[in-house]
């Protein structure tokens, strides 16, 4: 938790009205939410506030409790908990937003404080002498692979040196912020590692095997990954009421054979793949275990022809 | 390594056309309405046959707590929230699924609000999302425009989703937090019981997912739950958004199988470690809150939620902070201290408290100003913390350090002991001179 309070009454301006853009915007907002529950609406109102006048003051805050008629100790409650609304003044052309947090500090971030102290003030959130610029350091961004990072206003500056985060500095303060081009600032697609993606390079045709009505018996996903070519088929029947599917009532000596497996194997053979040839229960003696013969409800037909005639003789 | 051909967020890199359109050839929206006609228990047994586990932290399987919702409405609306609210130190996966593949969430949250019958969707993306946030909303608009969501849209399921944004709180990533600021108010966790499921955002039945749990759905769906469970080990399967960050050759997010080493992981797609992989002095596995591993132990790890547990750690979002050994671990591990006293919402006693008395003493520990009894000491607050607040970031605060003292406790000692020797050497000469 931090200390959070509104800035002294000096600075704080009369009066608070959205512009009429804000405005329609902030009706469409409420609009979003249930009828009686516009108190959702205060963080996104406050924030639009914030970014009508660059800080959040105290008839901003009045403003949207009587618009959302909520009582005033509720919003002031929202705005002094939020850390993203600034309640003081920041610097009009940037507020510089150096995230300070480990992934960031492992890769340099100390330094782009060191020169937001040396450009802009010692101190964080206070504006320097012309208003113009400010800093703070803030936590995590969520753009830790292209530490270190900087916000200014909406956009994120990424992998960031000291000497570019001067250059960048230097631009806002010319007003040619604009003209940087946000997102990462070494050779670099956003996430991707330097140097160009390693994957997402293959043309791959898109997958819905699923949704087809199955064909045979379901198979190992690679084989069923390569094959999409029934996708233009007409899909007559529902996979419930697929014959090739067996069920207990379809196939009742199965399930039975089955059942008998199941109840006479031990508890931690269920676990295994391939049946064990001397595990009571399994294939009776002399009938050579086939490898790779798959055990339980995969492959009932197989289970039932080798062990009745056995079970019938002895 | 994981093909092409198996990867679920074709465009994270957002180097191909993030519309509609391109979305729509590369796959997605594809038979959604076929899957919706299938019906809610199929989907839901789908989701648990894929074995998919929540991919906000815990690792909830959510195929499980879709099925948590009431079958029946009892009056009350149904309320599906994507919490988008990304704030783990390290992680950042969210990010581009929301700016370069939009649509994966947006399918994702149709299929999931037909699921637990909900017709209201909020998608409650954190506030330093801007960009982001203007991104999802555009693909949102895109999608109202294509008759793909709303009233009477071609899906056959009447469904709205808004975007809502935060404001800056960390404490708004636990779920009833969220629903919290989601109503207006401060972000600070409800007890539970009740549960979102019965008495979530405005009282009424909420389901809270991660963005990408909800994302990689409907490709499940179209794939099938067996082969999204066929990637990985039992319990741990599927594929899984990596975010490899800090001391690396390539810093970088990547979609790969669960359960793939570390070192190939690092290996293959990050560039390998910064001056080799002798140079590897610790490894944080899932973001700020998992425990540190030392360098050594993390050579033959598998990175999935089993893997990390044998470890003594756990495998969180799959943010990997790398450190090498030009690092001062104590210094990383403060500074996420700093972090936890700054985020804790201030409700309950001993996370307000204790957050801020923990990060002091790590400072004081950086420094080496401190006594080597106040380890055991640190550890045993940091104990007292654990597991006796509302919500898991009081744990979350203590397990960086706990982690911390039971791997690098002779790192600790070293600066103690060298500060010791530092300020009594300099007084001994200070002596002698007079």
């Amino acid at each position: 938790m931090s200390v959070r309070r509104l800035a002294e009454d000096q600075f704080q301006p009369s009066t608070f009205a959205f512009n009429a853009e804000n405005d329609v915007w902030a009706e469409a907002t409420i609009r979003k939410y249930p009828e009686g529950r516009q108190q959702s609406a205060v963080i996104p109102l406050l924030m639009r506030a914030q970014e009508q006048d660059g800080w959040v003051t105290k008839s901003a805050i009045e403003h949207v409790a009587g618009r959302l008629d909520m009582p005033l100790i509720r919003v002031l409650e929202v705005a002094t908990f939020y850390t993203q609304f600034q309640l003081k003044p920041v610097g009009t052309r940037a507020h510089v937003q150096v995230c300070g947090t480990t992934p960031c500090m492992l890769r340099g971030a100390g330094e782009l404080i060191d020169i937001c102290r040396h450009k802009i003030h010692h101190d964080p959130l206070v504006p320097n002498a012309e208003g113009t610029l400010s800093w703070e350091e803030v936590e995590c961004q969520g753009a830790c692979v292209n530490a270190p990072m900087v916000i200014i206003f909406k956009d994120a500056y990424e992998d960031l040196t000291p000497q570019r985060l001067e250059e960048i500095i230097d631009a806002f303060e010319a007003g040619r912020g604009n003209e940087i081009k946000p997102g990462p600032q070494i050779d670099r697609e956003f996430s991707a590692p330097e140097g160009g993606p390693l994957t997402l390079l293959e043309e791959v045709k898109p997958v819905r095997t699923n949704l087809e009505p199955p064909q045979t018996e379901p198979q190992a996903v690679e084989n069923a990954a390569g094959a999409p070519d029934s996708a233009g088929r007409v899909k007559e029947n529902a996979p419930e009421t697929d014959p090739s599917i067996k069920t207990p009532v379809t196939d009742k000596q199965g399930a039975k054979e089955q059942a008998k497996t199941a109840e006479t194997q031990p508890l931690s053979a269920t676990t295994k793949s391939e049946p064990d040839p001397k595990a009571p229960g399994s294939a009776a003696e002399g009938a050579p275990p086939e490898p790779g013969a798959v055990s339980g409800d995969l492959k009932p037909k197989r289970t039932r022809k080798k062990t009745t005639p056995d079970g019938e003789a002895s | 390594m994981l093909k092409d051909q198996d990867r679920i967020f074709t465009n994270i890199y957002g180097l191909k056309d993030k519309s509609l359109k391109g979305a729509m050839s590369r796959g997605h929206w594809d038979g959604t309405k076929q899957i919706l006609e299938k019906g809610r228990d199929w989907i839901i047994n789908e989701m648990k046959a894929s074995g998919l586990r929540g991919r906000g932290g815990a690792g909830f399987p959510t195929g499980l707590k879709w099925s948590f919702m009431p079958k029946e409405s009892d009056g009350r609306p149904h309320y599906l929230v994507i919490n988008a609210d990304e704030s783990e130190p390290g992680t950042c996966k969210d990010r581009d699924i929301m700016r370069h593949d939009p649509h994966t969430l947006i399918e994702g949250c149709v299929i999931a609000g037909f699921a637990m019958g909900a017709h209201t969707c909020y998608i409650y993306v954190r506030g330093e999302y801007m960009r982001e946030r203007e991104a999802l909303q555009a693909a949102i608009d895109e999608c109202y425009d294509a008759g793909l969501l709303g009233g009477n849209n071609k899906n056959g399921w009447d469904f709205d989703i808004y975007v809502h944004h935060g404001a800056g709180a960390y404490i708004c990533g636990e779920e009833t937090a969220l629903l919290e600021s989601l109503e207006g108010k401060k972000g600070q966790p409800r007890l539970k019981p009740p549960f979102p499921a019965n008495m979530g955002l405005y009282g009424c039945p909420t389901t809270v997912n991660n963005v990408e749990s909800i994302a990689v759905a409907p490709t499940i769906l179209r794939r099938g739950g067996a082969w999204f469970a066929g990637i990985g080990r039992p319990n741990n399967v599927g594929t899984k958004l990596f975010m490899i960050s800090g001391h690396v050759n390539k810093p970088c997010t990547v979609e790969e199988a669960m359960g793939i080493p570390f070192r190939e992981l690092i290996e293959k797609h990050a560039g390998g470690i910064r001056g080799g992989w002798d140079n590897l002095l610790g490894v944080i596995p899932g973001g700020a809150s998992c425990p540190i591993i030392r360098g050594e132990d993390m050579d033959d790890a598998i990175m999935d939620f089993d893997g990390m547990r044998d470890k003594k750690s756990s495998f969180g979002t799959a943010a990997i902070i790398v450190m090498d050994k030009s690092t001062d671990v104590i210094a990383a591990i403060a500074r996420l201290s700093a972090f936890f006293k700054h985020e804790s919402c201030g409700q309950c006693t001993p996370c307000r408290e204790g957050t801020g008395w923990m990060w002091r003493v790590m400072e004081r520990m950086v420094k080496g100003n401190a006594q080597k009894r106040e380890i055991d000491m640190l550890l045993q607050v940091s104990k007292q913390i654990e597991g006796h607040t509302i919500c898991a970031l009081g744990d979350a605060a203590a397990w960086p350090v706990q982690g911390l003292i039971r791997n690098f406790r002779d790192e600790i000692e070293r600066r103690i002991d060298q500060y010791t020797y530092n300020s009594t050497s300099q007084g001994a000469v200070m002596e002698a001179a007079e």
